[in-house]
């Protein structure tokens, strides 16, 4: 079954005034269950509006919106539903925290569902070890933590809604590499365990192609591609003419192959690469040493 | 949605009015509310609507935005008119159980009516033409010989300058906070008083503490630009009087003129 269907999406801000802009122009797509999709874009691109469409908090000018092959507006009234089955971790989400305890603010989404007030508590251990958060620190106000705690926190906070499509707006924006591999491992961990589909929002291509396994290219309010990764990082011409990047490592395997190594032009981690290195020089060593 | 909110409904432009000195525009404006309750009578403020008309047409501002800048005033405007109906003792017009309209209290009300008409419209007219920036410029220029009296006038025209800048910013925020905690299944659109004023407390704690945060942040950025007050600070654009305020100038004050004529010669309505 497809996660999220996308059915000729428009949607066009301030529509009939002289501001007047079409941030998603006629976008169809689908999201199969269970996929870890990256998605890139040059800055307004349009990529922001169409995952804002995903859990309903932006009604579409045109064109339907299907979770679980169950169309999103059909009654607007129960709209809530459906942001508690995609869960939306926006930009800098640590903004967004407000409660006494860190254990309360991510409990704030669980608790807005209804649920029993011991399946909260176990959402909350649960959400918390994902992004592992110690047990001393749920106790403590949000405000006292660190930037990349506090972060941990928001995201947990969506987490604990145990949505069943988790999308994530540039999670790792202005965290230090450390923080920034560390969450990112968190989430890959969470797709791992839980089966759910995974959304990720990303400026980092090495990211991108460290983590996804479908890259969606948003550009000027279409889809420009969406396909697997490697695909995707194939076609570096096409990505940057639309401002965007392949990983440096696809690069550096671009231009060894050009000089006429035996390597693979389109490797897209630092993974492949390296095998691919290494098995060129066992390679080398083994005709030296016939 | 939040974003439709206007404050500060500066229209650019680049007429005369717009060109002309916030202080003078500031004075001017005084003058003419002046003028709208020195006329007595319909002529006089009859004079007052064809000179705000004129200004407005000057300064090329859409008559539609004059109509949005006066909707929020319609109930007070009704309730003056009301009250003065009923109100005003003279000669019964139309009499009914305890109710009686006097042709005295009809004429005051529409009088009242055109005359809060003109006040806001003549004001919006100066918020219009001038940048809020520009419009502090004005008033701390025009309050400036009250520092003598040890007011801290540039501190207050700082103040409302900064206010005024993050406003919108602000605005964007609050945007982004309802959208977050929307997503997390914050319902702000149901329930009874008390539930929604609840409701708003995810919205409103994140909100004051990045409003201190920007705070924090401006301040440090202010000091290392070495801002240490008014004192013997300077300004990038100086404020000039020019001929077309004088103009400006004349022109106010041949109309009071007039009306004073008027109020003299035709003392019309009102008993």
């Amino acid at each position: 079954m497809a996660a999220i269907t996308v059915e000729h999406l428009s949607h066009v801000y301030s529509q009939g005034t002289p501001f007047e802009k079409t941030a998603v122009d006629d976008v169809s797509l689908t999201i199969e269950e269970g996929e870890f999709v990256g998605v890139i874009g040059h800055t307004g691109s349009g990529k922001s509006t169409l995952i804002q469409h995903f859990n309903g908090l932006l009604k579409p000018t045109s064109g339907r919106i299907l979770v679980e092959d169950r169309d999103m507006w059909a009654d607007p009234k129960k709209i809530r539903e459906f942001r508690f089955k995609v869960g939306l971790v926006f930009q800098y989400p640590e903004y967004q925290l407000f409660e006494e305890t860190v254990a309360k603010d991510i409990a704030f989404g669980p608790s807005n569902m209804g649920l029993s007030p011991e399946e909260v508590q176990m959402r909350v251990q649960q959400a918390a070890q994902f992004v592992g958060l110690r047990a001393d620190k749920l106790e403590k106000s949000p405000f006292e933590l660190s930037g990349g705690q506090k972060r941990r926190v928001a995201i947990a906070g969506v987490m604990a809604m145990n949505p069943k499509v988790l999308i994530l707006d540039e999670p790792t924006a202005g965290l230090d590499p450390r923080g920034r591999d560390k969450v990112l491992g968190e989430i890959k961990q969470y797709h791992k365990t839980q089966g759910n589909t995974v959304l990720l929002v990303s400026h980092s291509m090495e990211d991108i192609a460290r983590y996804a396994d479908r890259v969606l290219v948003m550009n000027k309010g279409k889809v420009a591609m969406f396909d697997t990764t490697e695909n995707v990082f194939a076609r570096s011409e096409e990505l940057a003419a639309m401002g965007l990047a392949v990983p440096q490592v696809s690069r550096i395997c671009r231009g060894l192959a050009a000089r006429g190594l035996n390597i693979d032009p389109n490797c897209y981690t630092i993974e492949q690469a390296k095998q691919q290195l290494l098995a060129l020089r066992a390679g080398k060593g083994a005709d030296q040493n016939a | 949605m939040l974003k439709d909110i206007t404050i500060g409904q500066y229209f650019p432009g680049n007429s005369v009015i717009h060109r002309m000195d916030p202080r003078m525009k500031i004075v001017l404006s005084i003058a003419y509310i002046v003028m709208l309750f020195m006329a007595k009578g319909f002529s006089g403020l009859a004079v007052g609507v064809v000179f705000l008309a004129i200004c407005y047409g000057v300064s090329h501002i859409p008559v539609s935005l004059i109509l949005k800048s006066l909707k929020p005033v319609v109930p007070i405007i009704l309730f003056t008119a009301v009250l003065n109906m009923f109100f005003v003792e003279g000669d019964p017009l139309f009499q009914w159980a305890f109710i009686t309209i006097t042709k005295q209290g009809l004429s005051t009300a529409a009088l009242m009516s055109v005359r809060i008409v003109c006040l806001i419209a003549g004001t919006s007219l100066l918020t219009y033409t001038t940048s809020p920036i520009v419009l502090t410029d004005g008033i701390e220029r025009l309050l400036s010989p009250l520092k003598k009296l040890h007011l801290p006038v540039h501190e207050l025209a700082m103040m409302m300058t900064i206010a005024l800048r993050f406003i919108p910013t602000l605005i964007e925020e609050t945007d982004k906070i309802m959208s977050a905690q929307k997503a997390r299944g914050a319902d702000l659109e149901s329930g009874g008083l008390v539930q929604r004023a609840k409701a708003l407390v995810p919205i409103l704690i994140p909100l004051f503490i990045s409003a201190f945060r920007r705070a924090d942040d401006l301040a440090l950025a202010m000091e290392c630009r070495c801002y240490r007050g008014g004192e013997g600070r300077t300004r990038m654009k100086q404020l000039k009087l020019t001929s077309r305020d004088i103009v400006g100038a004349i022109i106010v004050a041949l109309t009071i003129v007039a009306i004073i004529l008027l109020n003299i010669f035709f003392p019309l309505a009102i008993a």
